[in-house]
């Protein structure tokens, strides 16, 4: 058991003192400006909750969070599965295994806005690679910047490029993490490959799947950067995410007050389903 | 087993087409980009990587997102292992609530933070320098070394700091001379995604940055927008922010999928 000891905050206040002047003060200033009204040169005016009032009974939020929460949901719904079949028909040992961790965890090393470009460049409809394919090829007519669909598809296909491998990699970590000694009882047993997922496997996964799903879950829901430089938010509204929306509010219209408690009220979203998420997959635990 | 190895080997085909398209671009002139669908480069050129290296405004680029994020790398991992210490080990007043919270700093949106930290940069004088964006970028590194080293710290047996302080060790000597080599692998994993997260985020290094200290994606950015629709140079630019990816994963393959595996949750 861990002994009690106030003298290791000592050991912490370093972090402690990092991580709080980067998130506090920048916290409170955002916090300012959500309660009041600005017209430039510094003159600020006292607007209490009026701005949170704005945000949460607005239509263009009601559609921007819409828009957000079923990005995230499908980047869940397909990323999540589609990396633990991955992981589990990797290799366990031998020389292939550094080979698939390298190549799989290229993409997650890429700068985001390169990752937007890259993808630009790949789908551009005449001489793009899966553009080109697409139109030429199979003959079907795909122009991200005309179809709100094939915007959609795009993004989604990115994502999951993007991101599937940090659920591989994860999956795969509790993978091998499981002895031996329990796949030779279930083989004794003549358990089914179904049975060895459901009760040998996939309970050993679970700790490592609660961190991949929070994790995918937190990133997609303030992903920003590459959908903004693949479709600029666009056709249309169409692929305008919640940041992209908030960006747009902030820093190209400078409604700064607006823009702030849309930013709190968003942060508060993501906190609060992280909790609860991390609530549900725990609860077993501490029973 | 044959037939299982489709899947990977598919997987990993789809990953590596975006990157084929992008190395491709990049060894094609902007003539034959124009001019229509090539699968291979037709006339190959090295001349939009003899621009980026013979250009300051280019090279520069590389040169600043490698500093800071070194900076970044370092501060984080050296802050990180006495607090990671701290929580594997004791308990403390408030200690659960203080890990919770420090994850918590991964979930703010960035966007709207994005002003308030020039704002406070600009305050303490630190705008446009290396420093800068380092520091910022430890509001996300810093609780993910914590939370990465903890894992590996609580790996390792008590027994090993009872037996050194029974022998007359001193806590500082304990931990930098014993303790510290025996996690080597989690303070290679913690780097390594401290310099991966610093590395691939834009947003606040572009912000907290204008000529001294601006990162090569941001120099990308400006490129494309300024000096027309350059997609080969604009390629070959990208090409060349995957190589300092590619060569630290390269180091810590065979630690990755065990980082995971010790982390806690």
């Amino acid at each position: 058991m861990k002994t009690v000891n106030q003298r290791a905050w000592f050991l912490v206040l370093p972090v402690l003192f990092l991580v709080a002047f980067n998130a506090l003060i920048p916290m409170m200033t955002v916090v300012n400006y959500s309660v009041q009204e600005t017209f430039g040169d510094n003159l600020f005016f006292w607007e209490g909750l009026g701005w949170y009032e704005q945000i949460l009974t607005s239509d263009r939020f009601h559609a921007a969070l819409g828009r957000q929460f079923l990005f995230t949901g499908l980047i869940l719904v397909i990323e999540v599965p589609l990396g633990i079949i991955i992981a589990l028909s990797m290799p366990r040992q031998g020389f292939w295994v550094p080979v698939c961790l390298v190549l799989m965890a290229l993409p997650m090393l890429i700068p985001w806005n390169v990752v937007g470009a890259m993808w630009n460049i790949f789908t551009l409809p005449d001489i793009g690679l899966l553009g080109y394919f697409l139109n030429h090829t199979l003959g079907i007519n795909y122009d991200m910047t005309q179809d709100p669909l094939a915007a959609w598809i795009t993004i989604i296909t990115m994502d999951v490029w993007h991101w599937t491998s940090l659920v591989v990699l994860l999956a795969y970590a509790g993978l091998v993490s499981i002895p031996d000694a329990y796949y030779q009882a279930a083989k004794i047993d003549g358990a089914s490959n179904w049975a060895v997922f459901r009760f040998i496997q996939l309970p050993k996964m679970k700790n490592v799947l609660t961190i991949a799903i929070l994790l995918r879950f937190m990133d997609s829901f303030n992903i920003y950067t590459e959908p903004f430089v693949l479709t600029g938010g666009g056709p249309g509204n169409s692929t305008t995410l919640l940041s992209i929306d908030l960006v747009k509010m902030a820093l190209g219209q400078f409604d700064l007050g607006p823009a702030a408690a849309m930013s709190l009220i968003y942060f508060a979203i993501t906190l609060g389903v992280s909790w609860l998420f991390y609530t549900l997959m725990t609860k077993d635990d501490l029973n | 087993m044959q037939k299982r190895s489709i899947i990977p080997i598919v997987y990993i085909l789809f990953l590596m087409l975006p990157i084929y398209w992008l190395v491709a671009m990049s060894f094609k002139t902007t003539n034959e980009i124009l001019s229509g669908f090539s699968l291979f480069p037709q006339t190959f050129t090295w001349e939009n990587y003899v621009t980026i290296f013979t250009d300051p405004t280019w090279y520069w680029g590389y040169i600043n997102s490698i500093l800071y994020v070194s900076i970044n790398t370092v501060i984080s991992v050296i802050v990180a292992l006495p607090a990671a210490y701290a929580f594997s080990r004791y308990r403390f007043l408030g200690d659960k609530h203080l890990f919770f919270w420090l994850l918590t700093n991964r979930m703010a949106p960035a966007a709207v933070f994005a002003l308030p930290f020039f704002q406070l940069y600009s305050a303490v004088g630190l705008f446009d320098t290396h420093l800068a964006v380092a520091l910022a970028h430890c509001l996300f590194n810093i609780p993910l070394a914590v939370w990465i080293l903890e894992g590996f710290m609580s790996g390792v047996p008590k027994e090993l700091d009872e037996t050194a302080f029974v022998d007359g060790y001193s806590f500082p000597r304990f931990f930098t001379t014993i303790f510290i080599p025996s996690i080597k692998a989690g303070v290679g994993v913690a780097a390594f995604f401290c310099f991966m997260f610093s590395w691939v985020e834009l947003l606040l290094a572009k912000t907290l940055t204008a000529v001294a200290a601006k990162p090569i994606a941001a120099t990308m950015t400006k490129t494309a927008s300024s000096a027309g629709y350059e997609l080969g140079l604009l390629a070959a630019a990208g090409t060349l922010t995957i190589i300092p990816g590619a060569i630290v994963i390269y180091f810590v393959r065979n630690y990755i999928a065990k980082g995971f595996a010790m982390g806690r949750v």
